[in-house]
């Protein structure tokens, strides 16, 4: 017995031994990732993890630092002319491909096309359509050749746009506007992404793809500031089950993680201290309001609405503060820009109740003649969470709420197809970091615009926007077009995203951005 | 005998196009569909995505191009994991699902039938309570609470396993799913086992063995247990086939990359070729078993005779 029990225990610290070594090898970066990746193909991935990984295989144009901000990446300069239209980019002379080939303009041409082509079916080739003639492209309707982008020489890339585009640099910070080496594609066809053959120009290469286990990359002597990465070796490790993820964190087998249990929020502080990481994200959290069914479009009983939900319980009872209130569409954090804030936000919340109170009882609403309300929202406990708060705040007022849930292909579908409903669920994270990205959420006609809101001075200001050349001018006429979006609230904003990392104190170089991007080659590791 | 097994094989395959068919167009009639992202795409891109797809024909037309591709062993590319076709997926996932569910089977047989003889010959002693107990436990567990418990006391406290990922299969990584899966499975033979023991060794012709003077463990081993194996062996089949291919919950607790988890996601994500690969996997394992554990039938119980 005795000597069974000293057995177990010898094969348990041979073990114990054995795993230590294994997660403190020098170098390397268990990276605890949200979910599965659909594809590696920078032109066919659409989530923010396959940016995070796409991010470190390849190098845009222009990269991100370690704090989000735009630096220059495949091209080492560009220019851009007085109207704003054409950028032309200087290429690295050292820029080159994992397998030693040069990293040209025309590779870039060729990636431009390639995610345009609507035999690609990008999600995501929307990214170029501030190209001239690229929407045109993508629909069918013009020749590849005829879109804007030209390589004059190996190293000199003209881009040419149909209109002045100030975020096009942030645009280019995007996965879908990378290159792709395109003798790499030629030889592979749509299999160049598979480890073996993918060729990239980024910090690492793809060494292992194990769907539902772990991404292997490794760094790569070619970069071009390789001498500059610490890490060896980056493991991107799915770790769906935020449980089981924050044990296997304890535990030393991932060094870091991108969501945690935040209904455990305030035990894994006191457990992990400073390695819990909540900082704002550049993302809304929002209700929709049917904007073409009575009375929903009576913006009176909208702005009433949102004065009595309580967005500080929200965020303390429903997030337990991994969320942070909201009163604009676009939230705090892009550079010259202050977001146009809904007119009561600073008022207390008694006075918004007494101020709804008066709407209320001008419509005849009250407990004694009650107004149905459904909110539908997609299957999540936070989302179940905050309706059911919501369904809460708003029936003393005489609201009868109830509640719909869906999964989220059924929800998103039924918005999509204008399906009848009262009150939505939605969120959005910002792609690249611009107020357009959300402000466009209510033009009219937009894919994403679930209220159906149509304001034509709110089109006009954003149209002008578009065009504008002077930054400054620019901006101004956006905070406008946010003052007729917070003033109707066709979308009503909740809650700011939160970005909850986990990471180890052993990992340095990891900077909270609004982005929430973590380029590996700008980390390492004890 | 061989006409039976030629017979049951034939009539497999209409089973095997009937669960296709239902399948296929259930797994339409669910509203979205696999490019029903959280944010929309612009038309244009959309029908680009649909016609690259076929996803712009008509269900019927889909349906055929599917048999089509099926009846050449093309189970088509993943709608959702774009890299992999389902070939591909399967050809990763299914033998950790199979190792993993074959382990936990083997443990629950082997250490639930000796729980079962064992208690079954100490019946209404203390023994046969202790493992009556422990029985019922294990099969009211639920896996969503074990898994945990497990990762807790041998992963984080005592280090003695890896709490989550494959490792390429290596032993302290495979040894907590393969417990958990086992754990309920081998309470239920275990019960399954003790009662038809129990009755066997009421049986007129162990009486007579014992009577005759055969020892102790020919009378058990050779007499008692093989007749107390057949509700073992009807029980087996389809366990095995639910266990072979794969765990929803163990998977995704222990983050392990087994069918389990690719057929949840792939049902979430509307991935309509995944979901239809993984059913007919399934249905392929679930008929398989069920058949060879009525062969095994004949060879356990020599009243049982299939012409």
């Amino acid at each position: 017995m005795l000597r069974s029990h000293l057995k177990s225990l010898f094969v348990g610290a041979a073990m114990f031994a054995l795993m230590t070594t294994t997660a403190l090898a020098g170098g390397t970066w268990n990276r605890g990732a949200n979910g599965d990746v659909q594809s590696l193909d920078p032109h066919k991935t659409s989530t923010i993890e396959e940016g995070n990984i796409t991010g470190d295989l390849f190098t845009g144009l222009v990269a991100v630092d370690a704090g989000g901000n735009t630096i220059p990446g495949a091209a080492e300069s560009w220019t851009v002319s007085a109207d704003g239209k054409v950028y032309t980019f200087k290429m690295r002379k050292d820029g080159m491909w994992s397998d030693g080939t040069p990293v040209t303009a025309k590779d870039f041409v060729f990636s431009i096309r390639r995610v345009l082509d609507p035999a690609t079916a990008s999600e995501y080739a929307s990214m170029a359509f501030p190209l001239l003639n690229a929407e045109q492209a993508n629909g069918g309707k013009a020749k590849l050749e005829d879109v804007g982008a030209k390589a004059i020489d190996d190293l000199t890339l003209e881009i040419t746009l149909k209109g002045p585009t100030p975020y096009f640099l942030e645009m280019l910070t995007h996965q879908a506007m990378y290159g792709v080496s395109e003798a790499n594609v030629k030889k592979f066809g749509n299999d160049f992404v598979k480890a073996g053959n993918l060729v990239s120009n980024g910090a690492f290469m793809l060494a292992e793809n194990v769907p539902g286990d772990h991404i292997k990359l490794v760094k790569n002597p070619k970069f071009f500031d390789a001498a500059n990465v610490a890490l060896d070796t980056v493991n991107y490790i799915p770790t769906e089950d935020r449980a089981a993820g924050i044990k296997r964190f304890q535990a030393g087998e991932v060094d870091s993680m991108n969501d945690m249990p935040t209904e455990q929020l305030a035990d894994l502080k006191t457990k992990f201290g400073d390695q819990i990481h909540l900082t704002p994200e550049l993302g809304t959290y929002y209700y929709v309001f049917k904007d073409k069914k009575a009375p929903w479009n009576n913006v009176k009983l909208r702005n009433a609405i949102s004065m009595v939900i309580d967005r500080d319980q929200l965020a303390s009872k429903a997030w337990q503060n991994s969320m942070i209130p909201a009163y604009s569409m676009v939230p705090p954090g892009v550079k010259g820009y202050t977001p146009s804030m809904m007119s009561y936000s600073t008022m207390p919340q008694l006075d918004r109740e007494d101020a709804a109170k008066k709407i209320f009882d001008e419509l005849g609403i009250s407990p004694a003649h009650p107004q149905k309300l459904e909110i539908r929202y997609n299957t999540s406990e936070n989302h179940k969470n905050t309706a059911v708060a919501i369904q809460e705040m708003l029936k003393p007022w005489g609201f009868d709420v109830s509640l719909i849930n869906t999964d989220g292909k059924t929800h998103y579908s039924y918005l999509e197809q204008h399906g009848d409903f009262d009150v939505a669920r939605a969120g959005w994270i910002a792609d690249f970091k611009d107020p357009v990205t959300f402000l466009n959420l209510a033009h009219t006609g937009d894919g994403n615009n679930y209220a159906e809101y149509s304001n034509k001075d709110y089109d006009a200001l954003l149209d002008k926007a578009a065009v504008e050349a002077d930054p400054a001018a620019r901006m101004k006429l956006l905070q406008d077009a946010e003052v007729i979006f917070m003033r109707d609230i066709p979308l009503l904003p909740l809650l700011y995203y939160g970005n909850h990392n986990v990471v180890s104190s052993k990992l340095h170089g990891f900077v909270d951005n609004v982005m929430d991007k973590h380029p590996s080659r700008f980390v390492s590791k004890d | 005998m061989l006409r039976y097994v030629f017979r049951r094989l034939l009539t497999a395959i209409p089973t095997l196009f009937l669960i296709i068919t239902i399948s296929f167009f259930l797994m339409h009639v669910a509203p979205g569909g696999p490019f029903n992202m959280e944010r929309g795409i612009p038309p244009e891109i959309k029908a680009n995505i649909e016609r690259v797809f076929h996803l712009d024909e008509p269900v019927w037309m889909q349906y055929l191009r599917y048999l089509g591709n099926l009846a050449h062993g093309d189970l088509g590319p993943s709608y959702i994991l774009i890299n992999f076709s389902v070939a591909e997926l399967f050809a990763q996932s299914l033998p950790v699902s199979i190792r993993i569910g074959s382990w936990a089977m083997l443990l629950s047989l082997v250490v639930g039938s000796a729980m079962g003889v064992l208690a079954a010959l100490r019946h209404n002693k203390f023994i046969d309570f202790f493992i009556v107990t422990l029985a019922t436990g294990g099969s009211t567990l639920p896996t969503f609470v074990t898994a945990p418990l497990i990762q807790l006391i041998f992963g984080l406290s005592l280090k003695w396993i890896w709490i989550g990922g494959w490792h390429d299969g290596e032993l302290s990584a495979a040894i907590g799913p393969i417990v958990t899966l086992a754990l309920p499975q081998l309470a239920t033979v275990a019960r399954l086992m003790r009662g038809s023991m129990i009755e066997a060794l009421n049986a007129h012709h162990i009486r007579t063995a014992r009577a005759m003077g055969l020892s102790d463990f020919s009378v058990v081993v050779k007499h008692a247990m093989r007749g107390a194996l057949l509700p073992i062996v009807s029980y087996a089949g389809p366990a095995a086939a639910g266990l072979v291919t794969g765990s929803i919950i163990v998977e995704t607790i222990f983050q392990i990359p087994g069918v389990g988890r690719a057929f949840i996601d792939g049902a979430l994500n509307r991935d309509y070729t995944l979901v239809m690969g993984t059913v007919i996997l399934i249905a392929i394992f679930t008929i398989l078993f069920n058949f060879l554990s009525d062969l095994l039938y004949a060879l356990v119980d020599p009243r049982v005779r299939y012409d």
